[in-house]
């Protein structure tokens, strides 16, 4: 397993293996569609002609660079530190999702596919799937875990309103992971007409790479903005990580910043302890999972085991394998928020700064709170002391959670979810 | 040439016997724990009595991604009724007793997560021919060719109308006992009818040097199998057996006599396909 080693600093490392991990374990017949996938990204993502054409679609219609904001009354929970969210909320459709999805669906126009497909867990890939789709004139058919059709029912009709067609998985445990599945199986019977948007940095090259590529607009924009705004990096980066792409998007610009920590928030449910969580890289095994070497929550004959989070986004048994690898190296730590800690963080960050952040975010916001936190107690000078958060996306999806969770509506009030 | 080398307990001797009877031979895949562990064994010892030359035991999988809904179904029944790696194994060993060479199709991580040269081990012990591997292609196969060689099992990987030459090429020479030729773009599941692409893919895999290929994917009737069995060395069927098992009454016996039946049936179809 080698073929990034002629890489001399982290952010080169390209793939197909990140050390041990990654590679492509997917049936033959989708090698084809990845090698000409593969080829269609090496070439478009040094054309000035594609990449001048996302860059305008970055700026007029996703409203990038998205800011960075300061949030001192928040931070005044976190020991006092200072604390920059990277706004990734403020996209178009809500969410980072809409960096990696623009991308894609240029590379489908650019091959000549005309459909595109897509996996979803909490929606918002879905949606940010269809817009592109409705913008391009493309087909679009996203899948999406009967039970995450439930929780987020809202991004359901948004995604039919723009045209997509949606369909329920009720295979499995009907959530994120089986959407992939389905997706993967439209994929292989289709794959003459049809493009697969995935969704995460997770799956078999060249995704991860890909999607990497895609999203590391969000730390490069946030590393010059916060030398142009304070003259320094920060202490370290941190964001949720469901299959990692906010997370990969975020840490690479820093991965050769060695004094600058990256740290990733796993959905830890109710729990590591508990059994109920998704806390992969925590709490998981080395193997393979969607076409991937990755860690992978799994018992003991390689099932892979259920995940739990109440945030749909990182409910998921895998994770993308270039943060297995920055895991193995200790270039990156990964940490467990459980549903309650990230709740608290939700809650805070609405109530100090006016910011309702998806709840997939507030996991990172939580981290933040507690490695600030810790920081401070360790002998930090808080002044000096500088966090940057991805807030990867905007909590409009999470109202209904959030109104059930903090038993927030009158008993008679009527919720259609 | 060792890759292509056949080994006693293999599927090569099969399927040179039936050559030499101037047919092709029958494969028939049923997966352990549908609808139980000894009704899975019973099922492939029916098959096997009924004209099934070699089977294919599924190891049931969290996430079979290149499978159809029925498989789908049987699959996870399976694993809901607690089917573990070890009943495979005890399968195998069961089924093996037969005569018939009996292989394991399984997606990867399970090997892995046995380990793979532990698991190579463990099915050389109880009798099994080798694996079928879906979702592994020979670029990732290192570990799980080194411990199959190791072992004298048989290396089924899969080719697809979508390889190209310098892949059937690599396939070819990676696998042992026989390729498998997934005869569409698709997952498993019976369909009307088989590829077209399916005799093309059988003639660009034997050129690119396999001995044996055997078609998969979509055969469910006698004539399917007598046409498939005109150009290939065996006839590969999964979904239309299971759904033979998959029955809302749960009666045991009238489902292992419908099994029996269509087994019957396409065992005579690739008789009279056999005119090769
Ligand atoms: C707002 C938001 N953040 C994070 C995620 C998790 O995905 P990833 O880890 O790929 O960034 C999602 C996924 O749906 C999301 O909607």
């Amino acid at each position: 397993m080698s073929g990034s080693q002629a890489a001399r600093t982290l952010r080169e490392v390209v793939g197909p293996y990140f050390g041990d991990f990654g590679g492509r374990f997917v049936p033959e017949a989708l090698i084809a569609a990845l090698d000409d996938l593969t080829a269609a990204w090496e070439k478009a993502k040094g054309d000035p002609e594609f990449t001048d054409r996302l860059a305008v679609l970055h700026r007029d219609y996703t409203g990038r660079p998205s800011p960075i904001t300061e949030v001192p009354q928040f931070a005044a929970h976190a020991g006092g530190v200072r604390i920059f969210l990277k706004r990734e909320d403020l996209n178009h459709t809500g969410s980072h999702k809409i960096n990696n999805v623009l991308g894609q669906a240029l590379l489908t126009q650019l091959v000549g596919k005309t459909r595109v497909i897509a996996e979803t867990g909490a929606g918002q890939h879905g949606v940010a799937t269809a817009t592109a789709a409705a913008l391009f004139g493309l087909d679009c058919t996203i899948y999406m875990g009967e039970e995450d059709t439930r929780r987020q029912a809202l991004n359901v009709a948004r995604m039919r309103l723009l045209g997509a067609e949606v369909v329920p998985v009720r295979t499995g445990s009907r959530t994120l992971k089986d959407a992939i599945n389905e997706a993967f199986r439209d994929w292989v019977a289709n794959v003459e007409t049809t493009n697969y948007i995935f969704g995460t940095v997770a799956g078999p090259h060249p995704f991860p790479s890909m999607v990497r590529d895609l999203q590391k607009i969000i730390g490069e924009e946030a590393r010059s903005q916060l030398l142009q705004r304070i003259d320094r990096l920060p202490d370290a980066a941190v964001a949720c990580v469901g299959g990692g792409s906010n997370a990969m998007g975020l840490f690479h610009a820093f991965l050769d910043d060695t004094d600058v920590r990256l740290v990733g928030c796993e959905a830890a449910g109710d729990g590591v302890a508990s059994g109920r969580h998704a806390a992969t890289i925590t709490a998981g095994d080395p193997g393979v999972l969607h076409g991937a070497r990755t860690m992978v929550l799994q018992d003991e004959d390689g099932q892979t085991v259920e995940s739990h989070s109440i945030s749909a986004g990182l409910d998921y048994p895998g994770v993308g394998p270039e943060h297995s690898w920055l895991a193995s190296i200790g270039r990156a730590e990964y940490v467990p928020v459980t549903d309650a800690e990230a709740m608290s963080a939700f809650e805070l960050l609405c109530r100090t700064e006016g910011i309702i952040p998806a709840i997939e975010s507030a996991h990172a916001l939580a981290g933040a709170l507690r490695l600030g936190t810790g920081l401070v107690a360790g002998g930090a000078d808080p002044a000096e002391t500088v966090l940057l958060v991805c807030l990867s996306g905007r909590g409009d999806k999470d109202v209904a959670t959030a109104a059930a969770w903090f038993d927030l509506l009158d008993p008679d009030a009527e919720v259609s979810e | 040439m060792t890759a292509s080398r056949p080994t006693l307990r293999g599927t090569a001797g099969a399927l040179e016997a039936a050559r030499s009877e101037g047919r092709a031979a029958l494969i028939v895949y049923l997966p352990v724990g549908y609808p139980d562990v000894d009704g899975s064994i019973e099922a492939a010892r029916t098959a096997v009595a009924a004209g099934a030359d070699i089977v294919e035991l599924g190891l049931p999988y969290s996430d079979p991604g290149m499978d159809g809904v029925v498989i789908q179904q049987a699959v996870q029944a399976a694993l809901d009724g607690g089917t573990r790696i070890r009943d495979v194994l005890r399968a195998v060993r069961e089924v093996a007793a037969t005569g018939a060479p009996t292989l394991v199709m399984t997606y990867y991580n399970p090997v892995l997560r046995y380990g793979v040269d532990a698991f190579a081990a463990a099915l050389a012990e109880a009798g099994g021919a080798g694996l079928i591997t879906p979702d592994l292609i020979p670029d990732e196969a290192g570990e799980w060719i080194a411990a199959a060689d190791a072992h004298g099992l048989d290396k089924v990987f899969l080719v697809a109308p979508s390889s190209t030459t310098e892949r059937l090429h690599l396939t070819a020479a990676a696998s042992r006992g026989f390729v498998y030729a997934a005869s569409t773009m698709g997952v498993t599941g019976t369909r009307a009818t088989v590829g077209e692409k399916a005799q093309q893919l059988v003639q660009d895999t034997r050129a690119a040097g396999a001995q044996r290929v055997c078609v998969g994917l979509g055969v469910s009737t006698a004539d399917q199998a007598a046409e498939v069995a005109g150009y290939a060395d065996g006839v590969i069927v999964g979904s239309a057996l299971v759904r033979t098992l998959i029955r809302p009454d749960s009666d045991r016996a009238a489902a292992l006599t419908d099994l029996g039946e269509l087994v019957r049936d396409l065992a005579a179809g690739v008789r009279a396909g056999g005119a090769r």
